[in-house]
């Protein structure tokens, strides 16, 4: 029961306001661990506007490039109409394809850039201590800026990619109808749902979750490095390789490199490839065979770890 | 209530001495002027006090340990290091948004009405204002910030001299209700004179001076001795001797000197030391002594 219901009605709107600044006190009481998570983010994403800035440039450009490409498309089409099924949607799924992988790959460049420079930046330019001196602790600075690269990019990165796509299709369809053609065939061979959920999936499996340790690492340097945060990160590891190669002869450390990059063969199959075809949907099979991989969860304590290191290097770490 | 409480407080860096075991204790509601030479320590014990820093010995700051409580402890303590830590890149208003959004004491009317006083416009970016409207700026976040401690490490470094006024003039105008504690460092000592309720001096890492402004000006005497009475002067032992335009002026500690004020009177003008005077007094032999000292 109400306890403010058994006052006398000439307090009814006293009470009332008392009760709307208990809600408001509850509220922010709740919300309150989250704030200085939530405002983290969208500090990095004033600083470091060629996080969307890229992406959403590249495709423009794309699109500028097939709007010059669409004058072919009513003889592409009678073309393909001549074609089996199979070869039908691979011509046409192709250029569709080709835009998802170039907003994922722009999104990964701007991500291993965004994470080399998160936690040099602010010590160069002695930000670091105006961050300090609010009551936000370095795990939650750490973690919302790998946030970034783990989940905001690739969100970021399937949006424009949905976009870019529909406009694609809109602009063919406009083009087909324009010159009295038919879209049922480039319709048809667009399964666009299947396009987009089998993207997401390969976000998240491998921008997200493979890639993490990779972030990690930069994020590591990037906190640790006093100068020249990129040479940091990959001569240590072209260092390692090569005396690998000269004291064993074997290439193990390079070859685990490799498959980390290119998604790997062994541990989360051609899945993970970000040359995979699209077209292919995620089965639960898959899926299954993703999270049993030991690389995944590997790779996972490894990024847990080097991002631990990271929020001890940020404490201790002043301006450079 | 005790602000800041430090035993040993102790900091090396490799075989340098930042820090070498200071004792401290900062009671709610003062001024506290923090001043010593370059490479003193002020900065490294105002970086332990804030959490920048680890080190060896006893330090609480509110009742928390600032090396492992950092975060929680920026609730109530505010700093400004310098002019030169607002980021570059970023806009008064995101500076609001992002203050009010992280920090639950944080008045975003009042720093609103702070900023509008001055020419500081919203939209702008950090890197276009002067380096006095940077300052401006800092100050009206961290006014409106309701903390129990403000550190301040040379927050007028730079600025010329309108602005160094204005800004300690609306720190306590505005600001300091005498329930706060302030803690300031800064070479322009003459300037904060009149606002500081403490002042320590700090040398070599350690605390060599430590005194109320009241206790100042009951201790402390300056004359100008006149050239008859020099012995009698020098027979008293002032603290220190320093000629101006020919003429002698003595410290005395009216602790560690026997004389009495009309003994002092007949030996020339006796005034209230500035700070100034007593740094050089205390510092200056200090150093002398060091060069002096055999290596």
């Amino acid at each position: 029961m109400n306890p403010m219901s058994s006052r006398s009605s000439a307090n009814d709107s006293q009470s009332n306001d008392s009760q709307v600044n208990d809600s408001q006190v509850v509220a922010r009481g709740v919300a309150a661990p989250t704030r200085p998570f939530y405002w983290s983010v969208r500090r990095e994403l004033w600083e470091y506007r060629s996080l969307y800035i890229a992406p959403l440039a590249v495709a423009a450009l794309f699109l500028f490039g097939f709007m010059i490409s669409t004058i072919h498309l009513p003889e592409k089409m009678r073309a393909v109409a001549m074609l089996s099924p199979m070869q039908q949607q691979e011509l046409i799924s192709e250029p569709y394809d080709f835009a998802a992988m170039l907003i994922m790959g722009v999104a990964f460049l701007v991500a291993i850039f965004y994470s080399l420079d998160a936690l040099h930046g602010e010590r160069r330019d002695r930000s670091i201590l105006f961050w300090k001196s609010l009551p936000v602790s370095d795990f939650t600075a750490v973690l919302s800026k790998a946030g970034i690269p783990l989940v905001v990019l690739p969100l970021l990165a399937f949006t424009v990619t949905v976009a870019l796509q529909w406009m694609m299709l809109l602009l063919s369809s406009l083009v087909l109808l324009g010159n009295g053609g038919s879209v049922a065939t480039l319709w048809r061979n667009l399964p666009l749902i299947q396009m987009w959920s089998m993207m997401l999936f390969h976000l998240i499996a491998v921008h997200s979750l493979y890639y993490a340790p990779i972030y990690g690492w930069l994020l590591l340097v990037s906190a640790w490095a006093r100068r020249a945060p990129f040479l940091w990160a990959s001569l240590p590891l072209i260092a390692i390789a090569v005396v690998e190669r000269i004291a064993f002869n074997t290439w193990h450390f390079a070859t685990l490199l490799q498959s980390r990059v290119v998604g790997g063969d062994s541990d989360a199959g051609n899945l993970t490839a970000p040359g995979s075809n699209m077209a292919h949907s995620p089965t639960l099979l898959d899926l299954g065979q993703f999270l049993a991989s030991p690389g995944l969860w590997i790779g996972l304590i490894v990024a847990a770890a080097f991002l631990f290191a990271a929020v001890r290097l940020r404490r201790s770490q002043g301006p450079i | 209530m005790t602000c800041i409480e430090a035993r040993g407080l102790r900091k090396t860096f490799g075989s340098t001495v930042a820090l070498d075991g200071i004792n401290l204790q900062v009671q709610e509601g003062r001024i506290l002027g923090l001043i010593g030479p370059n490479g003193a320590g002020k900065t490294t014990a105002l970086n332990a006090i804030l959490g920048l820093t680890d080190y060896e010995g006893q330090l609480r700051v509110l009742g928390r340990d600032p090396w492992t409580e950092r975060d929680q402890l920026m609730r109530d303590v505010c700093f400004i290091s310098d002019v030169a830590v607002l980021p570059r890149w970023i806009k008064v208003s995101q500076t609001l948004d992002y203050v009010a959004g992280v920090h639950p004491r944080f008045d975003r009317a009042k720093a609103e009405g702070f900023l509008a006083k001055t020419s500081v416009g919203s939209t702008r970016k950090v890197r276009e204002l002067s380096k006095g409207m940077i300052a401006q700026l800092h100050l009206a976040l961290v006014m409106a910030i309701d903390a129990r401690l403000l550190v301040l490490d040379e927050p007028t470094l730079g600025l010329d001299i309108l602005y160094r006024k204005q800004f300690y003039d609306s720190l306590l105008n505005d600001y300091f209700d005498r329930r706060r504690t302030i803690l300031v460092t800064t070479h322009q000592v003459e300037e904060i004179q009149n606002v500081l309720t403490d002042v320590m001096f700090i040398d070599r890492g350690r605390i060599v001076f430590e005194c109320s402004m009241d206790g100042l000006e009951s201790r402390y005497r300056e004359v100008t001795v006149r050239p008859e009475q020099l012995a009698a002067a020098r027979a008293l032992s002032p603290m220190n001797e320093r000629q101006v335009l020919g003429r002698s002026i003595m410290l005395f500690d009216s602790k560690s000197t026997n004389a009495g004020a009309d003994q002092l009177a007949a030996l020339g003008d006796v005034r209230t030391p500035s700070i100034v005077d007593l740094f050089v007094a205390v510092i200056g032999s200090r150093a002398a002594y060091a060069q002096g000292a055999p290596q």
